[in-house]
């Protein structure tokens, strides 16, 4: 308990397919029920505050930045990280084209424009250049310019 | 043993393969800093001033150490006093004392931010929230935020004991860390002969990297004595040279292990909470994490300097230069170190001229003390001598790439600070930037939709430097190579290394199988920066491949009982000069090699390598009635030597070129008249998103380098030199005045076109 | 950041006891994406988090007769993927598609960035020009209040202790009716508004016959420009007359200078977005 009595709330989500039960302090993020609670590290903090897209991950089909997601709403939820893209079958299309058009430079936004191209591709999928900016607006990305980045999710709509 | 080799011949270098960090990255197992968990670890957090200059008088932490979940508390009192020893290595300067200084303040806080204490408790949020019961006793000072502050007489001074270096001169009580003039030439007669002469001063604010990846630091430091550290870090071995002087410790007793790092930029050269984990650690007998937050990256780590830069340029009458001045003032931040040398170096570097005179000066401000940022210090003065050189060929009426190949710098002009130029390629990159597609193409000047167009061409520089390297090779027994490095791979040079290695071997980049690892498993390695890493670690990784053949050569022979030189290794081929019958792949020997293990071992001290230089176009169009700018088209140009992984030299094009963009157009430290920065998250530091941009064309021009077997010059640092004055003078070409301070932003504009 | 509780009542009244029990250590949680920003910047302390998602009201939208009433914790989305909200009022659908990225508008609601009550919100100054109230409810029952009387300061809205923004209902309009949002900004997303303006407007035998302009960034809350609106009734929408509206906007814009915009800056783009929000909306309305 901390100083002021709070106790961690018992709640059962769906993570990546996976059922889970897990204790989490009411008061942190999503984010960090994810990378200390869950041990799921593929989802990142790069300001904590909804301005950079690194935490994002796609709750009940649609993107979120999961700073801003308290980890007890994942109560009843479907929350689908980067670590659920892949299969036993291989990568995931835009994993694919993100190594084949090197759209990567450093990697740390790299799972959150996964997460968001993903959810752009699940429903629109031939998006126009424009639309694929527009749908990434949310996504920082400091290393590439985000030209490559813009290619490849071109590539894996094909 | 080091051959030329002929750049048709290359079977790996210049291919795409799929980098071999790859797989970890897109699914989100590789482990960057923040993401490491140790057993029984807990978590630090640190107190921070809130004052931009301030004497400390107490700190008391008797409520924080005694709540619940606290382990340990530290102040600078529990750090070794150093002295005023200067550390004097190429990317990081200033004295010891200073450095453990900036972990952690002693008796004054210099910036706001500037860590005052720190505490380590079972989670983050506990320390956070023990952290604000540490109270401090402050003795508010007035602060000094820019260069015409800092040196106006009678300014409050930084460092009360701190005696500066003017033109070789000790001098006390000063913000003005140094002053130093280069000269070359007579440039008195030089702008007394002069048909033209143009000055401009610019005037650019504090900018930050911008790294997604806050800084982070883990430490063990255990019972013998020895400090384990985890971090993202451009250079482990700068790491550990810094984390054992703040710790007054032997290096040997440190161990620094380098995780994935989420970009640096220069920024993650410096330390900032390692050695802060390590007493913590000693203090808790656990290990301690420290990860900052968005906040404390922008208030505290090392954004690049601001400064006012001057640049004056006399040519005859049919725009040969003549002289070139320079004035150059740069914020050093609360500690010294500016980068003014390498400003100087950089100021006149595209341009041949007979006489130039360069006064430089490092300023202390009350900033956080100034981190290199690609390219430190070249991109501040390639606004103002570009701004000079577009002004010029106005005046003159003549061509903005002729211009500039009338004066190009080439092999053997001389350079401000004195060397001679080795083979450069910046001739060929103005004559492709004018054969570009982008140059040759028309830009409709006022199109119907009202807005205003314009075009902007700019060139940049940035030099290699060279230094250590060292790389390790091991053939394993299905004949793939281990290759292991301590370049810590910000955007993919592991790739590039293993291609090098793969190139020599013959064989295809998927079987050298690179990992960069800590330091007590490679020889000593410089940082991944200054355009270093592809270049000199790359070289190493040649060499060593060079020796592993020598060892397969020496093998295989006993295995055929021959003389060694009657082997022949070619293409990962193993054969005998005299017997067509003896032959053997890589593999085949592998599996066979009854000789023991097949390892080599090669290092590098490379000298500065021939740099790379860029050119840039760009066209913008503006909204008259908001001043709202966009970039509608973006072409970089640059000498990239030889591309090893040509999409990876193409993204540290782009990606250089969008740090500048952004530079240009929206990014700067918004400061409060207390020194403080108000705009210190990624809501009001604005980056560009994918939005505001185009796709980025690069145009790949190879003049390879003279100093490294495949012609590699450093392509990194570069792009980031030519977007500000490229896009200032787009500006210009579109309303038909100048803005000559950063960033250039729609306030800026909208009041020039009114006022015109 | 203190440590707090996190409720989720399933009823109006559940939550409004909870309110009231907790007083200002209790905050909303809709979509977070301003209330966790700042109690995690230290803006207030608070030992309840009051997520009021789980109430039907809260999320549900219903046409009556002569309203659209939508929950104050309905997300943008919602709106915007709504082909009838998106037909009735593209207005209000201009302000909800620009509230920051796609992941911001999956979770922020026009009732959070309402009851946030921001100078500078993207979500008010559509509500206003369309005539919206909000109903709140409370420990002294339900009530109704127009949009434009939500914002008393900075930051501070109107709720008393246990009250919060139940529904925002928009009065339906007819085809002679329509509005436009604009705002600036620096980059092209992901920005807080410089200086921004909503205008709304209905034709009458070519003339306007209603006509409201609400201001934002440019005082201490969003402003009500009624002065500027009652100039274009009963006249053309010219140019001209657009032109003159505009300026008295710009007149009544009381900005300041921080560091997202200049005063001088400011009051230009009001200028140029009054006009340019006044003309898309005759333009839509034309359609």
């Amino acid at each position: 308990m901390t100083q002021n009595n709070v106790r961690k709330v018992a709640i059962n989500t769906n993570i990546n397919g996976q059922e889970m039960d897990i204790l989490v302090d009411p008061y942190v993020s999503l984010l960090e029920t994810l990378r200390e609670v869950v041990g799921m590290t593929g989802t990142k903090e790069g300001c904590n505050d909804g301005n950079c897209g690194a935490c994002t991950v796609n709750i009940d089909g649609r993107i979120v930045d999961s700073c801003l997601v308290l980890g007890v709403e994942a109560e009843g939820k479907n929350i689908e990280t980067v670590e659920g893209m892949a299969t036993p079958e291989g990568l995931h299309p835009l994993q694919q084209a993100f190594l084949e058009e090197a759209a990567l430079q450093c990697g740390i936004c790299t799972p959150g424009f996964l997460v968001s191209a993903k959810a752009l591709l699940d429903n629109e999928p031939k998006p126009s250049e424009d639309r694929i900016r527009h749908w990434l607006a949310g996504n920082l990305c400091r290393c590439t310019g985000y030209d490559k980045i813009v290619k490849a999710v071109k590539k894996a709509s094909d | 043993m080091v051959s030329k080799s002929k750049k048709s011949d290359y079977k790996v270098i210049g291919t795409r393969p799929i980098r071999h960090d790859g797989y970890d990255k897109v699914t989100g197992r590789a482990q960057y800093g923040a993401d490491i968990k140790l057993p029984g670890m807990i978590y630090g957090a640190v107190l921070r001033s809130p004052h931009a200059h301030a004497k400390i008088k107490k700190i008391d932490i008797s409520v924080a150490e005694k709540m619940k979940g606290v382990f340990a508390v530290m102040t600078a009192k529990d750090l070794p006093r150093l002295s005023d020893k200067q550390r004097g290595n190429s990317e990081e300067s200033g004295s010891e004392k200073h450095l453990s200084e900036n972990v952690m303040a002693m008796d004054k806080v210099l910036y706001k931010g500037h860590v005052v204490a720190a505490i380590s408790a079972k989670d983050v949020n506990t320390a956070r929230e023990a952290v604000k019961k540490i109270v401090v006793d402050y003795e508010v000072l007035k602060p000094v935020i820019n260069v015409d502050q800092a040196m106006k007489k009678g300014a409050p001074i930084l460092h009360e004991d701190f005696v500066g270096d003017h033109l070789g001169k000790k001098v006390k009580n000063t913000n003005v860390a140094t002053f130093n003039k280069y000269t070359t030439g007579n440039t008195d007669e030089g702008f007394r002969k002069a048909h033209l002469i143009i000055e401009k001063e610019v005037e650019l604010q504090t900018v930050h990297q911008g790294y997604i990846e806050p800084h982070n630091g883990t430490a063990i430091w255990d019972e013998d004595d020895r400090v384990k550290i985890w971090t993202s870090t451009q250079g482990s071995f700068a790491n550990r040279d810094s984390v054992s002087k703040v710790l007054n410790l032997d290096v040997s007793r440190v161990k620094v292990t380098p995780l994935e790092i989420g970009g640096g930029f220069g920024g993650k050269i410096p330390v900032y909470l390692e050695p802060i984990a390590a007493v913590l650690s000693k203090k808790s007998r656990r290990p301690v994490q420290l990860v900052m937050s968005r906040t404390d990256v922008f208030d505290a780590s090392g954004p690049a300097p601001g400064g006012k830069v001057i640049v004056k340029i006399g040519v005859d009458k049919d725009g040969k230069m003549l002289a070139g001045y320079a004035d150059i003032r740069l914020e050093a931040g609360g500690y010294p170190e500016a980068f003014i040398e390498a400003a100087a170096k950089c100021v006149f570097s595209c341009y041949d001229i007979p006489a130039m005179e360069i006064e430089a000066y490092d300023v202390l401000v009350n900033k956080p003390s100034s981190a290199p940022y690609r390219a430190p210090g070249s991109p501040q003065v390639a606004f103002a001598t570009e701004t000079v050189v577009d002004e010029i060929c106005r005046k003159l009426n003549m061509d903005l790439i002729d211009f500039r190949l009338l004066n190009v710098a080439e092999k053997g002009t001389r350079t401000a600070l004195g060397p001679k130029y080795r083979k450069i390629g910046l001739k060929q990159v103005l004559e492709a930037a004018k054969k570009s597609d982008h140059w040759q193409s028309n830009l409709e000047k006022n199109p119907k939709s009202g807005k205003l167009r314009g075009r902007g061409i700019a060139s940049g520089y940035w030099f290699n430097i060279g230094e250590k390297s060292a790389v390790n090779l091991s053939l394993n027994m299905d004949g793939t190579v281990i290759l292991t490095e301590g370049s810590t791979d910000i955007g993919g040079s592991r790739a590039s290394i293993a291609m090098q290695a793969a190139e020599v071997l013959g064989v295809k980049a998927e079987s050298v199988r690179p990992s960069v690892v800590d330091t007590d498993s490679i020889g000593h390695t410089d940082v991944t920066g200054g355009s270093r890493t592809t270049y000199a670690t790359g070289y190493a990784a040649y060499k060593a491949a060079h020796m592993l053949i020598d060892e397969i050569t020496n093998k295989a022979a006993k295995i055929w009982d021959l003389s060694e030189d009657e082997i022949i290794y070619s293409d990962g081929v193993i054969s005998s000069k005299t017997d067509s019958e003896l032959r053997m792949t890589l593999r085949e020997f592998a599996d066979k090699n009854p000789f023991g293990p097949v390892v080599s071992s090669a290092s590098v001290d490379l000298e500065e390598a021939a740099g790379g230089f860029g050119t840039h176009i760009v066209d913008l169009e503006i909204d008259p009635e908001t001043g709202k700018t966009d970039v509608i088209r973006y072409t970089v140009l640059q000498d990239v030597g030889k591309a090893i992984h040509p999409a990876y030299v193409e993204g540290q094009l782009q990606g250089g070129a969008t740090q500048g963009i952004g530079w240009a157009l929206n990014e700067e430290y918004f400061m409060s008249d207390q020194g403080t920065m108000l705009n210190s998250s990624y809501l009001d530091y604005r980056m560009p998103i994918a939005l505001d941009l185009p796709m980025i064309e690069t145009i790949l021009v190879e003049v390879p380098s003279e100093d490294h077997p495949f012609g590699v010059r450093g392509v990194g640092e570069t792009p980031i030199c030519p977007p500000v004055p490229a896009i200032s003078n787009a500006v210009n070409d579109a309303i038909g005045s100048r803005i000559l301070s950063t960033p250039i932003k729609a306030s800026k504009i909208l009041n020039k076109l009114k006022s015109m | 950041m203190h440590p707090f509780d996190y409720y989720d009542p399933k009823t109006v009244d559940e939550a409004v006891e909870i309110l009231k029990k907790f007083g200002d250590k209790a905050k909303c949680l809709a979509g977070g994406t301003d209330v966790l920003v700042q109690t995690r910047g230290e803006r207030y302390e608070l030992d309840a988090i009051v997520d009021i998602k789980k109430i039907p009201e809260l999320t549900s939208l219903e046409w009556t007769e002569d309203y659209l009433v939508f929950g104050a914790a309905t997300p943008c989305y919602v709106l915007y993927e709504d082909p009838k909200v998106c037909e009735a009022f593209p207005g209000i659908i201009d302000s909800a598609s620009l509230i920051g990225g796609i992941q911001i508008q999956s979770r922020a609601s026009l009732g959070g960035n309402l009851c946030n009550a921001s100078p500078s919100a993207d979500g008010i100054c559509s509500l206003i020009v369309h005539e919206a109230e909000c109903v709140i409810a409370g420990p002294n029952g339900v009530r109704e209040i127009p949009v434009e009387d939500m914002c008393v300061g900075p930051g501070k809205n109107a709720l008393s202790n246990g009250e919060f923004l139940v529904s925002i209902k928009i009065p339906l309009k007819n085809s002679t009716f329509s509005a436009s949002y604009e705002r600036f900004i620096p980059r092209n997303e992901m920005d807080i508004a410089v200086a921004a303006v909503a205008s709304s407007i209905s034709l009458e035998n070519g003339k306007v016959a209603s006509c409201r302009i609400a201001l934002a960034a440019v005082g201490p809350t969003p402003i009500f420009a009624e002065e500027a609106s009652k100039m274009l009734i009963g006249k053309e929408p010219t140019e001209e007359n657009i032109k003159n509206a505009s300026s008295k906007a710009k007149e009544i814009a009381t900005p300041i200078s921080d560091m997202r915009g200049t005063v001088e800056h400011r009051k230009d783009l009001i200028e140029v977005l009054t006009r340019r929000t006044l003309s898309k909306a005759v333009e839509r309305v034309g359609v």
